[in-house]
């Protein structure tokens, strides 16, 4: 459906303010992670989807956003994107 | 356009029903989730208000998927303001009643027209059906070995009554061709980046022809709720909630299988691993097909696990059971972990796409442990399985719960 700039920043409004405490884990990584997966969800959906992805299953959900989702995140972030989802949120 | 000012106040709305509203707080005992659901999302799990819905269990914000806390399924039908919302794409519009189209088009139809909301509840029939809407994956974090997507329990379910325009009354109007195979549906919701895959969703042209799939305008005697679709979604009885599309913009009729990422890879079971009847043989590949009807399940409502009763107090569990569309013809209970069984006595039958409730009483003779378990039959004759038929994408789990309780 085509829509408008000006839907779309209404759209993209997240529902609730709540969104703004979510807190990932900390460690090297963290700032890269939360900037780029914001760009499409909340950030609840990595502690949601633990701890019971190995490094493989981290790799293959983010490949996942960025060729299948189309989300624009350069190969060497991805790796350290990568490194931090496996180190907090692996099992 | 909305400015930040009529943002925060949309946000402060739902923070504010947080307050005050019934069911703000968990009952005694009930939990934010199965235990064994992985333990982060046990753990991000919390209770949140999206605007004009009561607090439900959070799953994630964005998109916002709330799950429905299962004591609410105590209820025949679902409460509107209780009722689940699922959401793939994060770029969702309040959409208006006055702008709002809905175009009928495609290439296996002659006469392709569009119709506005008083056009649509003014020139067609209106019908209701009861019926059960259900996520995909609902019970996927329940699934061993987990599976990545959205950890659901128990609560990506409800019961409505469904009220619209017939799906076949709509093609028959744009003048539907006997080539039309496929019927393709598409919302206003969207992704926030231009290259992710729009939600679009084919149903075969025999299914959209059934009498009961709909375009339905209102749910329990009211106008959609927003996050339930607003202005219209479509109803495909008996079928897993991935075809219903909420914020119906655009139905086409194609003489040839749709493709797009949401069709295949997304929502496929593997080929004879399920007892399922309805095929989607236009979408169907070596190894896997398109998830169709729902397998034949219940819940129980009214138990928690750890549960203490005294010995002697009589017991009385309730529950649910539904199927994707045969029919439940019994739900069997047993009070000592399968070892006996008993049919459950059942409450009035709200048709076939509904969900049947049930109820059992029963007074413990002996202290200790007991497991409570309950499994439905329906008239086609498959019943639910005691072992996980595991699939990558944690999809028709029916698996017979055992609730363990204390009788002291």
């Amino acid at each position: 459906m085509r829509t408008t700039f000006a839907m779309l920043l209404l759209a993209a409004a997240p529902a609730l303010a709540q969104e703004s405490q979510l807190r990932l884990g900390d460690g090297p990584g963290r700032s890269l992670v939360e900037a780029n997966c914001v760009m499409c969800h909340s950030l609840d959906y990595i502690p949601m989807n633990s701890p019971f992805l190995d490094r493989k299953g981290w790799e293959a959900s983010v490949n996942k956003m960025i060729k299948v989702m189309g989300a624009p995140i350069a190969e060497a972030d991805a790796q350290k994107i990568i490194d931090y989802l496996a180190a907090q949120y692996g099992k | 356009m909305q400015t930040r000012r009529d943002f925060l106040k949309v946000s402060a709305g739902g923070l504010l029903l947080a307050g005050g509203w019934r069911g703000t707080e968990l009952a005694a005992g009930e939990s934010l989730g199965p235990a064994t659901l992985p333990s982060g999302a046990l753990q991000s799990a919390q209770l949140a208000a999206l605007p004009g819905k009561l607090p439900l269990i959070k799953k994630s914000f964005r998109p916002p998927n709330f799950e429905t806390p299962v004591r609410f399924f105590n209820e025949a039908f679902t409460p509107n303001d209780a009722f689940f919302v699922r959401y793939h794409l994060a770029a969702i519009p309040q959409v208006s009643r006055q702008n709002w189209k809905l175009a009928v088009g495609g290439d296996a139809l002659d006469k392709p027209f569009e119709v506005t909301y008083e056009d649509l509840s003014r020139d067609f029939e209106q019908v209701e059906v009861a019926a059960v809407c259900m996520c995909s994956g609902n019970r996927r974090g329940l699934s061993q070995p987990h599976v990545p997507g959205v950890q659901w329990g128990h609560g990506a379910i409800g019961n409505a009554k469904w009220r619209g325009v017939r799906l076949r009354d709509l093609l028959a109007r744009a003048g539907v061709r006997k080539d039309a195979l496929e019927i393709v549906f598409d919302g206003a919701d969207r992704g926030a980046l231009d290259k992710t895959p729009d939600f679009v969703k084919s149903i075969p042209a025999w299914k959209a022809m059934d009498e009961n799939t709909l375009v339905a305008l209102e749910m329990n005697g009211e106008k959609l709720p927003h996050w339930n679709g607003f202005p219209a979604r479509v109803v495909v009885p008996g079928w897993t909630a991935t075809y219903w599309m909420k914020h119906l913009t655009s139905i086409a009729a194609t003489a040839k299988p749709y493709q797009g990422f949401w069709m295949n890879p997304a929502y496929r079971i593997p080929k004879g691993k399920f007892p399922i009847v309805d095929r989607f043989v236009s979408q169907e590949t070596e190894a896997n097909t398109p998830i169709t009807e729902m397998v034949v399940n219940s819940l129980v409502t009214n138990l928690e696990e750890g549960q203490k009763f005294a010995l002697g107090q009589e017991i009385t569990v309730a529950g649910v059971a539904w199927d994707g569309g045969f029919g439940i013809a019994s739900v069997d209970v047993s009070e000592d972990g399968g070892r006996s069984w008993r049919a459950a006595q059942f409450a009035p039958d709200l048709g076939r796409f509904s969900w049947r409730q049930w109820s059992h009483r029963f007074t413990p003779q002996r202290a200790g442990n007991a497991t409570f378990m309950a499994k439905a039959t329906n008239r086609a004759g498959a019943t639910q399985t005691l072992d996980l038929i595991f699939n990558p994408a944690g999809y028709h789990n029916n698996v017979v719960q055992r609730i363990n309780i204390e009788i002291t």
